[in-house]
């Protein structure tokens, strides 16, 4: 370590042991995730409860799940809930197996890759639903 | 240490619950967005006709009970992380606590109580193994 770095460098938030890297991409991403999908799950076993009120009442509130913009939602809730599940067996990995830590930035990428490659697969069929005649 | 360790225990909880959450909910979005109609199809019929088969009478327990739990450790920590004054924090847990046991119960409830053919309603907004009335 040098005195030399200017006050700023030494703020940059990149360079530090973990401050910017891969591993905080993780962490960040894995809790703002879990935050969006908890808060839609309250909201869903509200609204799912519906069907013991009446069927009309839960189909009439149903229906707002099918306009566009709802659909676009749901599209980014899937979004959330497969990297939180992708990165969540990362995290498994890291923890619970002896090469786990040493590989967890190429996991990274690979939770990145695995999400890219759900997400072409759902969003297609999902989005013909949603707009589809 | 042999005694039970609450936070190593909601540690592994954390883990093996993810793990099958991963095929819960995979299975869960596959059956209600991916198959024809996708979100489109979710109605009363749609939902009381699953709830009447015993499988997914199980299954949707164990999704619920499990995806409430996870979750509500989850926003646990985050509360814990964020809320840096005693009284906000016991404030926050005390009503994660109560609405997650509140969900956990009522929708249990509504699971193993839902008439799938309830008296009055039109027969096309039934399951299609309802009496004709």
């Amino acid at each position: 370590m040098t005195t030399a770095k200017s006050p700023a460098a030494q703020n940059r938030i990149a360079g530090t042991l973990y401050r910017g890297h891969e591993g905080m991409w993780s962490w960040v991403l894995h809790r703002i995730t879990g935050i969006a999908i908890y808060f839609f799950l309250l909201v869903h076993v509200l609204d799912t409860a519906l069907v013991r009120i009446s069927p009309e009442l839960y189909n009439a509130v149903m229906a707002s799940y099918k306009t566009p913009v709802m659909g676009l939602g749901e599209l980014g809730l899937v979004a959330a809930i497969v990297f939180h599940a992708f990165n969540g067996l990362r995290v498994i990995l890291v923890d619970m197996s002896a090469w786990g830590a040493r590989h967890q930035k190429g996991m990274f990428y690979g939770v990145l890759a695995l999400w890219l490659i759900t997400m072409l697969a759902f969003a297609p069929r999902h989005l013909a639903h949603v707009f589809g005649a | 240490m042999k005694t039970l360790n609450l936070e190593k225990a909601g540690w592994l909880f954390m883990r093996f619950s993810g793990a099958l959450l991963i095929v819960l909910i995979f299975t869960h979005l596959g059956v209600n967005l991916l198959s024809d109609g996708g979100v489109k199809a979710i109605d009363f019929a749609f939902v009381a006709g699953k709830l009447a088969n015993p499988f997914w009478q199980v299954f949707d327990t164990l999704l619920l009970w499990l995806a409430l739990i996870h979750g509500a450790n989850g926003m646990r920590t985050v509360i814990n992380d964020y809320a840096t004054k005693a009284g906000v924090r016991k404030v926050l847990l005390g009503a994660l606590g109560v609405s997650t046991a509140m969900l956990i119960i009522m929708g249990t409830l509504v699971i193993y109580t839902l008439d799938p053919c309830p008296a009055g309603t039109p027969a096309d907004l039934l399951p299609s193994f309802c009496p004709v009335a």
